[in-house]
C-alpha cells in the first residue's frame, strides 16, 4: 500500500500545506510572469499520469455499464451492475469484513505506535536509536516475504502454532480457523505497518519546539503532563495523516488472503475481501464488468471515507 | 536524522544538546534513562523480530529438518550453504532471473519515477504556468482512489495495447509516485532559493540547463528519499505484476517465490520449503541493507511528511 496510500495522505495535507507556505509564497513565486516553461517540467509526469492513472479510471466507469451475456454480446445497461452489487451478499460480506480491520486492527495498530513513538521520544530508554530501527525494520520487508513468513508461523505442520499445539497436547491455536482468520490477518498488518506509523508520530514528536517543554519545565510538568499538553496535540495531524494511510490500506486489503487463501482453503473465499472478490471476477470469472463496478464502488466508498476523517480531524485542530 | 540532508524546516529544533547536565532533579529534556521502561519496549522488538528470527534460523534447515525440529531451534544439520546453491541453481537459476528482473523493474521503475517526480515537484514548485492549478486539484483528487481499484482496468487496456506479459506492464505504472511528487515539491519549495533561479536566467541559461547544472544539487537529498520510498515499492510489488505477468520468466521475487510456494499444493505438490525460506531471506537482504545505510534520508523523508500537515 505504501506508495499509493502515503501519496493519497500526502495529497490530503497539501491544501494546508499550501495555505501555510502562501507567506513565503512571494519568495517563492515571486513577480514571475504566468508562462508555459513549467510544463517542460510537469508534462512528463503528466503524461504518464494520464495513462495509467486517469484513462483506466474513465475506462473502468465506462465498463461498470456493460454486461456482457451469452447471447446478445455485450450490452449497455445502465447502471444495472451497480444495483446487483449493492444486492450482492458476497460483496457486503467482504466489505463488513474490511470493516472490522479497519474499526479494530486500525486503532489497535495505532495506539502501538503511538506507544512506542511516544517511549521512544521521551528518552527513557536505552538504545533508542537500535528500538526506532528494529521496530522499523517490517516495513522494509517485502509484503510477500512478511506473509509467507507468518504463514509459515501459523502452519500447523511447523511453526510456532504447530509447536504450542503439541505442547499444550490439544490443536488450540488454530490461526487459519474462521474464527482465528481475521486475528491472523490483522496480526500481520500490524506486524508490516507497526513501524511505519511509529516514525509517522515520532517524526511529529521531533517537530515540537524545545521553547515549549522548557517553558512546561519551569510551570512544573512532569512526564505525564507533559505528553498530555504537548505531546498529544502535536501529533494529532499525524494522527489524521497515518488514520487515512490505514483506510486505504485496509479497504485494499489483499495481499495476505491473497497469498494465504491456499493455507486456510474453505475460510478463505473467493469474496473474503472486495478486492480479492475484484480479483477472483476478472481472473477466473472473466466477468470484467462487474469486476470494474467492484472497484469503482470501492474506490468511492474509500475516497469518502478518507475524506470524511480528514474533514473530522482537522475541524478539531482548528478548535 | 537532523543532519544537513533536509532543509532546517525539516527539523525546526533538535532538542539541546548535554547543556543541562548538572544534576537536575528532573528534566523533560534529559530524563533518567529507565530500565523498567527499555525493558517493556523490548516485547516490540522481540515482536519485530520474531519471524525475521524464524527465518534466518529456518534457512539453516534441511526441509525434512523444518517438519521435524522446533521452530527456533536448529536443525540437526546445518545447511544454508546447501539451501543456498539449492535456491540459486533449482528449475535452471530461475530465482536469480527473478532476481535480475526485479533489479529491471526497480532500476527502470523506481529510477522513472524519481526523475518524474523530481522534474514535476520542481516545476509545480517554482513556475507558475497555465493550468497548473488544475495540475495539483486533478491529482489530489485522483489519489484519492485506492490503486487496486485501478489494477484490472489497467490491465484491459495494457492487453489491448499489447502490453501485458512484458517489462513494461509492470515498469509503466511504476512510474507514477504521487507520494514522490509531493515530497519533490515540498523540497523544491524549501531548498531553492527563487534568486538563485533568477540569477541564472539573467546569465541567459535555458531552464533546462539550469536545472541540470544548479537546481538538480540542492534537490539531491530528496531525490534520494524519494528514491528510497519508490525503490521499496517496486520492490516490494505483488498485485500489479500478479495480474500482469504469466510467464515466469518475467515474474519479479514476489511472484516467484509465492508461486515456489504453492508449489506444496493440491496434486503433484512438490513442495520445496526450504528454497521458498532461504528464497525469502535472500530477497529481503538488499532491501534491508540499503535501508540501514540511508536511514537518515527515509527518516527525514517522514519527518517532511509530517511537518506539512
Amino acid at each position: 500500500m505504501s506508495a499509493t496510500a502515503a501519496g493519497s495522505a500526502a495529497g490530503s495535507v497539501t491544501n494546508r500545506a499550501a495555505k501555510r507556505a502562501r507567506p513565503s509564497e512571494p519568495n517563492a513565486i515571486r513577480k514571475q510572469k504566468r508562462s508555459w516553461g513549467g510544463w517542460i517540467f510537469t508534462a512528463p509526469f503528466a503524461i504518464v499520469f494520464v495513462l495509467v492513472f486517469i484513462t483506466p479510471l474513465l475506462y473502468a466507469a465506462y465498463l461498470s455499464l456493460f454486461q456482457t451475456r451469452l447471447i446478445g454480446g455485450t450490452v449497455f445497461v445502465g447502471l444495472d451492475n451497480y444495483v446487483n452489487l449493492l444486492q450482492d451478499p458476497a460483496f457486503w460480506e467482504g466489505f463488513r469484513r474490511v470493516l472490522l480491520l479497519l474499526l479494530i486492527q486500525v486503532p489497535i495498530m495505532l495506539g502501538l505506535s503511538m506507544i512506542a513513538a511516544l517511549a521512544i521520544d521521551s528518552a527513557r530508554l536505552y538504545m533508542t536509536g537500535v528500538f526506532r530501527i528494529i521496530i522499523f525494520l517490517p516495513y522494509a520487508i517485502p509484503g510477500v516475504v512478511a506473509i509467507l513468513m507468518w504463514g509459515f508461523l501459523y502452519s500447523n505442520n511447523f511453526g510456532l502454532a504447530a509447536s504450542i499445539n503439541e505442547w499444550i497436547g490439544h490443536n488450540v491455536v488454530l490461526p487459519f480457523s474462521p474464527q482465528w482468520i481475521m486475528v491472523s490477518l490483522g496480526n500481520i498488518v500490524t506486524w508490516q505497518f507497526v513501524g511505519y506509523n511509529m516514525l509517522i508520530f515520532y517524526s511529529a514528536l521531533k517537530t515540537i519546539p524545545t521553547d515549549l517543554y522548557e517553558a512546561a519545565e519551569i510551570d512544573g510538568a512532569r512526564g505525564w503532563q507533559v505528553t498530555r499538553a504537548i505531546k498529544l496535540p502535536a501529533l494529532r495531524g499525524s494522527i489524521v495523516i497515518a488514520t487515512v494511510f490505514s483506510i486505504i490500506g485496509s479497504f485494499q486489503h489483499f495481499t495476505e488472503p491473497s497469498i494465504l487463501q491456499p493455507l486456510a482453503q474453505g475460510t478463505i473465499t473467493s469474496s473474503f475481501t472486495p478486492n480479492l472478490y475484484a480479483y477472483t471476477l476478472a481472473f477466473q470469472g472473466r466477468q470484467f464488468n462487474y469486476s470494474a463496478t467492484v472497484a469503482i464502488v470501492m474506490g468511492i466508498i474509500t475516497a469518502i471515507i478518507a475524506y470524511v476523517v480528514q474533514l473530522r480531524g482537522t475541524r478539531k485542530e482548528d478548535r | 536524522m537532523s543532519t544537513a540532508t533536509a532543509p532546517r524546516t525539516i527539523n525546526p529544533k533538535v532538542r539541546k544538546p548535554r547543556a543541562a547536565k548538572e544534576a537536575k532533579p528532573f528534566s523533560v529534556l534529559e530524563p533518567k534513562k529507565s530500565a523498567t521502561r527499555t525493558i517493556l519496549m523490548v516485547v516490540f522488538l522481540v515482536y519485530s523480530l520474531l519471524p525475521i528470527a524464524w527465518l534466518l534460523i529456518s534457512a539453516t534447515k534441511t526441509q525434512p529438518d523444518l517438519f521435524a525440529t522446533f521452530g527456533f531451534s536448529f536443525g540437526n544439520t546445518f545447511s544454508l550453504w546447501d539451501n543456498i546453491t539449492g535456491t540459486l541453481s533449482y528449475n535452471d537459476g530461475i530465482f536469480l532471473r527473478w532476481f535480475g528482473n526485479t533489479l529491471l523493474y526497480v532500476l527502470l521503475g523506481a529510477g522513472g519515477a524519481t526523475i518524474l517526480s523530481a522534474l514535476a515537484g520542481y516545476g509545480l514548485a517554482k513556475y507558475r504556468f497555465p493550468g497548473r492549478n488544475a495540475y495539483f486539484a486533478v491529482i489530489l483528487g485522483a489519489i484519492a482512489v485506492p490503486g487496486t481499484a485501478l489494477a484490472v482496468p489497467t490491465f484491459l487496456l495494457f492487453s489491448q495495447l499489447g502490453l501485458t506479459n512484458t517489462p513494461w506492464a509492470v515498469i509503466i505504472p511504476s512510474l507514477i509516485s504521487p507520494f514522490g511528487l509531493y515530497l519533490m515539491w515540498v523540497f523544491a519549495n524549501e531548498a531553492v532559493p527563487t534568486e538563485l533561479l533568477e540569477a541564472a536566467r539573467i546569465d541567459g541559461a535555458s531552464e533546462m540547463r539550469t536545472f541540470f547544472s544548479i537546481t538538480i544539487k540542492l534537490l539531491a537529498p530528496g531525490i534520494v528519499t524519494v528514491a528510497l520510498f519508490a525503490i521499496v515499492a517496486t520492490w516490494n510489488n505483488y498485485f500489479l505484476p500478479l495480474i500482469m505477468l504469466t510467464d515466469p520468466k518475467w515474474f519479479p521475487l514476489t511472484i516467484g517465490l509465492n508461486q515456489w510456494n504453492s508449489q506444496a499444493q493440491g496434486v503433484g505438490a512438490d513442495p520445496i520449503f526450504n528454497f521458498v525460506i532461504t528464497g525469502s531471506l535472500l530477497a529481503i537482504i538488499p532491501i534491508v541493507v540499503i535501508f540501514l545505510f540511508l536511514q537518515r534520508y527515509w527518516q527525514s523523508g517522514l519527518a517532511a511528511g509530517s511537518v506539512k500537515q
